[in-house]
């Protein structure tokens, strides 16, 4: 059988001109070449294609005499929105308002400068000098008396509140052990840590790590008595972004929520020991405790970029890890339990926030 | 306010119901498909033109979503469960956002006169029919005579071959046949050269 043949075939199959007979033949022969079911669904399908666009053209046919029919000029005229007259004037006139205004303008300068408007300048210059001046001599000021208030500090004058900085500090191990910033007890003389029932206990600075911003805190008073578990535990990976987070802290005498997200996995200067986290915080919650929704401590809340809004920057949980491990051995004297437990992922965030505060301490330092 | 009343001026009365619309369409009615036609045209000339468009952009973007219409309804997969109106809306509406972002004239939002709906997948689908379509159309046109009318009586117009014989003299039927074969051969080389 020739090419054309076989085609006139698979056109009699597919218009139904067979017999039944002829029918059945053909459909086992397509059963067993499939070359030849190939070429039927392909002469098929461009058959169809055909129809399809005869159809489409004839559509397009009634359709554009159905249009014909239609006064679109009228519709036109009534569907148009009519702007205001303000743009109707612009649009029709603007080339004349704009040389009208160009006129306008250069004959105000024009005035200006011959009436000597422009010889005015130096005078200004001056004074702005003298302002400025004025500030370098007010900021010369202020550098003094700051000067001099670190020299207070360091000699160790009591020259202010009780309290000279303070912080946020969370329990890390149920005997004691608490975490802050470094910069939080940086250069003190000795360091207080309160809870959220008001009972305040010395603790002694036990290992910084000035480059995590970490330092590891811990309790030394005869009055403590030992938690029994923490029901938190600290996260080992890295927290991915758009995790909700919060975090409990003092910038105030009591303890203080805050709700955000994690936003960025670097901190500030692109830091990658650090989070960028949009939160709200204030001085006095560095140190902080940062938690994931489910509860676990994912980082440790050390600053806030100044200039922009809902930037809060928080050290990874890795780091406070890293300095647990780098610390020397003789350096304490209890060991560091750390929880691997964490008992607060299904509990709803208040009695998560319940349970926690009762672990996050106001850091005081002297 | 003033907008809302002048759509339902021009709308008022001669809309067919969208189930007239329907069968209207299943059984090729031409009454209905001018009824549909005259009774939308205005609600499209006004998205059109008021969002830079011409009265022949609205031509051509509102004749397209009626072609979108019409094969949903014959494929069989049109339910009922938005307003025909609501439909054509959308679908021109997407449409003309394609159209103005092909001329790059597309300046933010579009100013709108309806609700409308997500018609994303019925445009693409419509789209990609169209791309085959008018690769057909231009196979044929380079086709040339006689081929492009024995193939078109023969397959578009389904004449007999008895019919083309006679239109062409042909006087023995397989040399006719033989002309036909060779046409379609030619034609489907044409239309696969473009893909």
């Amino acid at each position: 059988m020739n090419d054309r043949d076989l085609q006139d075939e698979i056109e009699r199959y597919l218009n139904g001109e067979m017999s039944a007979q002829e029918r059945a033949a053909f459909d086992i022969l397509r059963n067993q070449d499939s070359e030849l079911d190939r070429k039927v669904n392909e002469h098929r399908q461009f058959i169809g294609l055909l129809k399809q666009f005869s159809e489409r053209r004839d559509l397009e046919q009634r359709l554009n005499a159905i249009h014909a029919d239609i006064d679109v000029h009228a519709l036109k005229e009534e569907l148009t929105e009519r702007p205001s007259w303000v743009v109707q004037l612009w649009r029709n006139h603007h080339s004349k308002i704009s040389v009208a205004a160009s006129i306008a303008i250069f004959a105000m300068l024009t005035t200006l400068f011959f009436t000597g408007y422009f010889n005015d300048h130096s005078s200004n210059l001056t004074q702005l000098r003298m302002q400025i001046k004025q500030q370098e001599q007010r900021t010369a000021q202020l550098d003094h008396k700051t000067n001099a208030l670190i020299n207070d500090i360091k000699k160790g004058k009591k020259v202010m509140e009780p309290a000279k900085f303070g912080g946020t500090g969370f329990i890390i191990s149920p005997n004691g052990y608490l975490v802050t910033n470094y910069h939080v007890i940086n250069g003190a003389d000795s360091v207080y840590v309160q809870n959220a029932a008001g009972e305040a206990y010395h603790a002694k600075v036990v290992y910084t790590e000035p480059q995590y911003d970490v330092a590891l805190l811990k309790i030394d008073d005869t009055t403590f008595r030992n938690f029994t578990a923490l029901p938190y535990s600290i996260k080992k990976a890295e927290s991915d972004l758009g995790e909700d987070v919060f975090t409990i802290g003092y910038p105030r005498n009591d303890a203080v929520y805050g709700k955000g997200y994690l936003s960025s996995s670097t901190g500030f200067h692109d830091d990658t020991t650090a989070y960028q986290v949009s939160i709200p915080v204030n001085p006095g919650n560095s140190g902080g405790p940062l938690l994931d929704a489910r509860g676990n401590v994912i980082g440790i809340i050390s600053g806030k970029q100044s200039l922009m809004e809902g930037a809060a920057f928080a050290i990874k949980s890795q780091y406070l890890l890293k300095a647990i491990k780098n610390m020397p051995p003789d350096s304490i004297s209890k060991k560091i339990n750390l929880t691997n437990k964490n008992t607060l992922a299904s509990l709803n965030r208040t009695q998560q926030i319940k349970r926690i505060k009762n672990y996050v301490y106001q850091v005081k330092v002297y | 306010m003033y907008k809302v009343l002048i759509v339902s001026n021009v709308l008022k009365g001669s809309a067919p119901t969208d189930s007239e619309v329907i069968l209207g369409i299943l059984n090729n009615s031409e009454t209905v498909l001018e009824r549909l036609y005259v009774a939308y045209f205005p609600m499209v000339l006004q998205l059109i033109i008021n969002n830079s468009g011409s009265e022949d952009d609205a031509k051509d973007i509102y004749q397209e979503a009626i072609i979108v219409l019409y094969n949903k309804v014959k494929s069989g997969d049109f339910e009922l469960s938005s307003k025909l109106k609501t439909f054509i809306y959308s679908v021109c509406r997407r449409l003309w956002l394609k159209r103005l972002n092909q001329m790059s004239r597309y300046g933010g939002d579009i100013h709108d006169f309806q609700d409308h709906l997500p018609v994303e997948d019925e445009v693409e689908k419509h789209h990609d029919r169209d791309l085959q379509l008018n690769q057909m159309e231009s196979a044929l046109k380079q086709l040339g005579e006689p081929c492009r009318t024995i193939i078109e009586d023969f397959y578009m117009h389904d004449r007999s071959m008895q019919e083309i014989c006679a239109r062409f003299g042909y006087t023995n039927a397989d040399n006719a046949k033989t002309q036909k074969y060779k046409c379609l051969q030619r034609l489907k080389k044409l239309f696969f050269q473009h893909k």
